[in-house]
């Protein structure tokens, strides 16, 4: 579990992280989302036990980041945006060399590398100089690395960036086996349908201050606003602003289809298309329509009218 | 928790050290910049100096030079020792910074390893290669010369070599591993490393004069000297490394305006008038270097002793030394020099301010340890003139009270202050960084320097000058009966 409060960290010149507050679950996944220089890495490094934040703090695996941080560090399994393998060595012995750091036996070490390496579909000799692994192939092995000690809390930058779909399927599954194993996960991504697909709670920040925070579903009505539906009929039809009258906001609209935002859709979608049907409309399809994360994103980083951070929209 | 961390059992600590010691050699002997060097100093060199030795050896035969040839054979056991070690200077540099740059450092940041086990691990990696190709190579040498021209050193010689070889390789290398963990290229490490270079060119010359002078037991002062540096750049390093600073700094840039703005804060405390100054800046600087004074006084102390020794050593003639029968040339040689005029005290106060000056920056490059060498040169050579006078009938106390107690009552106390605050300029990097980078602890230590320099220190010079213008020359008469 990871529980932040207030986490501060100021560089010489600028405040990359500005009084954040966090928390994710065991079993959770939280996608951090934020434009670059958001303060995702800076975040990710704190609750890492890498940078010591100059205010606030936070208790990671259970242990607190600022007194206990050699605890931390061997809880956390972290995944960083540049993989940084050593290319003079090989593959078993580059994981072999990270088990031991986290106290594992010979054996441990072997039979959980062949385990994960198995997980995600690596299928390399020992004896690979890490040197002529493609960029998938790091990428797949840095995250390998971050799992050798079965960490209890996963802090993963980007980790699907640089794979193939099939890789970056294979990644997300193994995530979501060790969420269900209980395992606590922050993602970093640009990925925003990834985030979606794989997050249970999506926070999103920008200069270093959180601006958003909830389910994909909850940030959508909270950035905006209500649901959206789109209304097609089988020909033009003029009296249909009429048919909307009292019951929904119109957003957009060509003669044969119509966009509106109901506040109610419950009981205004049903009014709506029995007026419709009365002026003599033949409805071809009724359906919501729902906002890119994409949107609710751009809507939350845009500089300009950018909503409080969620503890007061909430 | 915190003490669990600190229980962790030795025996992991050493396990994941050994894992890290393993990886970093394991990387050296792949890497052909290493290992290229190290064969070449291992097997080449020594058998270029067993050469050069029988090129020596035949050449002052033929002049009956033989006492040169005994001289040459262990200077170039030295060399030959100590030239692969300096590959392990080339390896330290990149050990913290290189990993920055392949991307490769944040990985093991993030593992548990503690700092120390991280910088002894790095330390221990540079060294260890490199000494064993020294090891190789004395041997190759040894053998050389054995079969060659029938030498083999005294084994004392032999183990002094060995500690020294050792003691330069930790020296250096942990040198290094602090300007790698403080830079944030490559570059800039290699540009600093001319910081152990050149005192390292200078001490091998001190070295060298020593073997071809066969003075094999004044070395054994070198070896603890060395050894005691050695001690000293590990615990540096071990206050100083923290791996936060190797992820924070992202540019390398020497802002002057914010080193000098930072400086000033230290220096002026705030303070808007000169007495709110003494209070705000001079009297914090001068509690500061309050741990240095004792010190201080050892050193001062160790020069008195210095002194009275040297003067036993090399006594004067007594005829020289019949202070009562110069009483004119004394009087006129001090008028002569400007003694009882305005003149004479700034001459005196120049010279003092200079020899500080000197001081501080000898002491600054050299741990404060030069510094206080040259605070102890007037010490020794006052009670050097003491004990001489003493045999020449001047009883020293006599001699203290009229030559040196009415100016130096001020004079030495200021010799003191100034020591202890050129001592903490020396070894500000010693103390716990608390938040601070290296450069602002050094300004800080510098500032309160210039604070105890410009507050305390020449304003006591000044008085003394102006009592050993006019009062010490008179006093010294009258205690001596003139």
């Amino acid at each position: 579990m990871i529980e932040a409060h207030g986490l501060t960290k100021h560089y010489e010149r600028v405040t990359a992280v500005d009084d954040l507050t966090l928390r994710v679950g065991r079993g959770e996944i939280l996608a951090l989302l934020g434009p670059n220089g958001a303060g995702k890495t800076t975040t990710t490094r704190m609750l890492a036990g890498i940078l010591r934040p100059n205010a606030g703090g936070a208790r990671v695996a259970g242990f607190d980041i600022l007194t206990e941080t050699e605890m931390v560090r061997a809880a956390v399994g972290v995944l960083t945006e540049q993989h940084g393998l050593y290319s003079r060595m090989r593959c078993g012995e580059y994981l072999d060399f990270f088990g031991a750091l986290y106290g594992l036996t010979p054996v441990q070490r072997r039979a959980r590398a062949q385990n994960l390496l198995s997980a995600l579909k690596l299928e390399v000799d020992s004896d690979a100089w890490l040197a002529e692994f493609s960029k998938g192939m790091r990428q797949r092995l840095a995250l390998v690395r971050a799992l050798m000690h079965s960490p209890g809390v996963l802090l993963l930058d980007e980790p699907t960036s640089a794979l193939d779909p099939e890789s970056a399927r294979v990644v997300r599954d193994l995530l979501r086996a060790m969420r269900a194993e209980g395992c606590t996960i922050m993602v970093c991504t640009h990925n925003l349908s990834e985030a979606e697909e794989l997050a249970d709670r999506i926070a999103i920040i920008r200069r270093g201050r959180l601006i958003a925070e909830g389910t994909a579903a909850e940030l959508r009505m909270r950035m905006l606003g209500p649901a959206v539906f789109e209304l097609r009929l089988a020909r033009e039809h003029e009296d249909l602003l009429t048919a909307l009258e009292g019951l929904a906001e119109v957003v957009d609209r060509t003669p044969a289809r119509i966009r509106y935002r109901a506040a109610d859709p419950g009981s205004a979608n049903p009014e709506i298309l029995r007026r419709v049907m009365e002026r003599g409309g033949k409805v071809v399809e009724l359906r919501e329509v729902t906002p890119t994360l994409e949107s609710v994103y751009l809507q939350a980083v845009a500089e300009e009218g950018a909503p409080p951070p969620a503890g007061e929209a909430k | 928790m915190s003490a669990a961390v600190n229980a962790l059992p030795l025996r992991i600590r050493v396990s994941r050290l050994g894992a890290l010691v393993k990886r970093e050699m394991r990387d050296q002997l792949r890497d052909w910049r290493v290992v290229i060097p190290m064969v070449i100093l291992t097997l080449f060199f020594p058998i270029l100096m067993n050469f050069a030795a029988r090129v020596v050896i035949n050449y002052v035969n033929q002049y009956g030079g033989q006492v040169i040839a005994e001289a040459v054979f262990p200077f170039l056991l030295m060399i030959v020792g100590f030239f692969p070690t300096s590959v392990g200077l080339v390896i330290a540099l990149e050990s913290f910074v290189g990993e920055k740059e392949r991307y490769s450092l944040e990985p093991l940041l993030a593992t548990p390893l503690s700092d120390v086990e991280l910088f002894l691990g790095k330390v221990l990696a540079s060294v260890i290669t490199p000494l064993c190709a020294a090891a190789l190579g004395i041997s190759a040498y040894l053998a050389g010369m054995f079969f060659s021209a029938g030498w083999f050193p005294p084994l004392e010689l032999l183990v002094q070599i060995l500690i020294l070889t050792v003691a330069h390789a930790v020296c250096m290398v942990s040198a290094a591993v602090v300007i790698s963990a403080q830079t944030n290229s490559v570059r800039a490490a290699n540009l600093l490393a001319s910081f152990v270079i050149v005192p390292f060119a200078l001490l091998m010359q001190g070295e060298s004069m020593i073997m071809f002078y066969r003075m094999y037991n004044e070395l054994w002062w070198v070896i603890g000297g060395v050894s005691l540096l050695a001690v000293i750049f590990i615990r540096i390093g071990l206050r100083q490394f923290r791996r936060e600073e190797l992820l924070s700094r992202e540019v390398e840039e020497l802002r002057f305006d914010r080193m000098g703005s930072y400086f000033w804060r230290c220096f002026s405390g705030g303070a808007r008038t000169p007495l709110a100054w003494y209070r705000l800046a001079v009297a914090p600087a001068f509690r500061r270097i309050l741990t240095a004074v004792p010190w201080t006084a050892i050193a001062l102390f160790l020069g008195v002793v210095i002194g009275v020794v040297l003067a036993d050593r090399f006594p004067l003639p007594v005829s020289m030394l019949r202070t009562r029968e110069y009483k004119q040339e004394f009087l006129d040689s001090l008028q002569a020099l400007g003694f009882f005029t305005p003149g004479g005290a700034w001459m005196i106060f120049s010279h003092n301010a200079q020899a500080i000056f000197l001081a501080f920056v000898l002491g600054a490059i050299s741990l404060g340890i030069m510094g206080l060498v040259v605070l102890m040169l007037p010490i020794g050579v006052i009670s050097f003139a003491t004990v001489t006078m003493a045999r020449a009938g001047t009883p020293a106390w006599l001699f203290v009270l009229g030559f040196v107690l009415p100016h130096g009552i001020v004079e030495i106390p200021a010799m003191l202050i100034s020591g202890a605050a050129i001592l903490r300029v020396g070894n500000c990097l010693l103390s716990k960084p608390e938040g601070r980078s290296l450069g602002q602890i050094w300004l800080q230590a510098l500032a309160d320097w210039l604070c105890v320099m410009l507050g305390v220190v020449l304003p006591m010079f000044l008085l003394a000058a102006i009592l050993e213008t006019w009062v010490t020359p008179l006093a010294a008469a009258k205690v001596l009966g003139w």
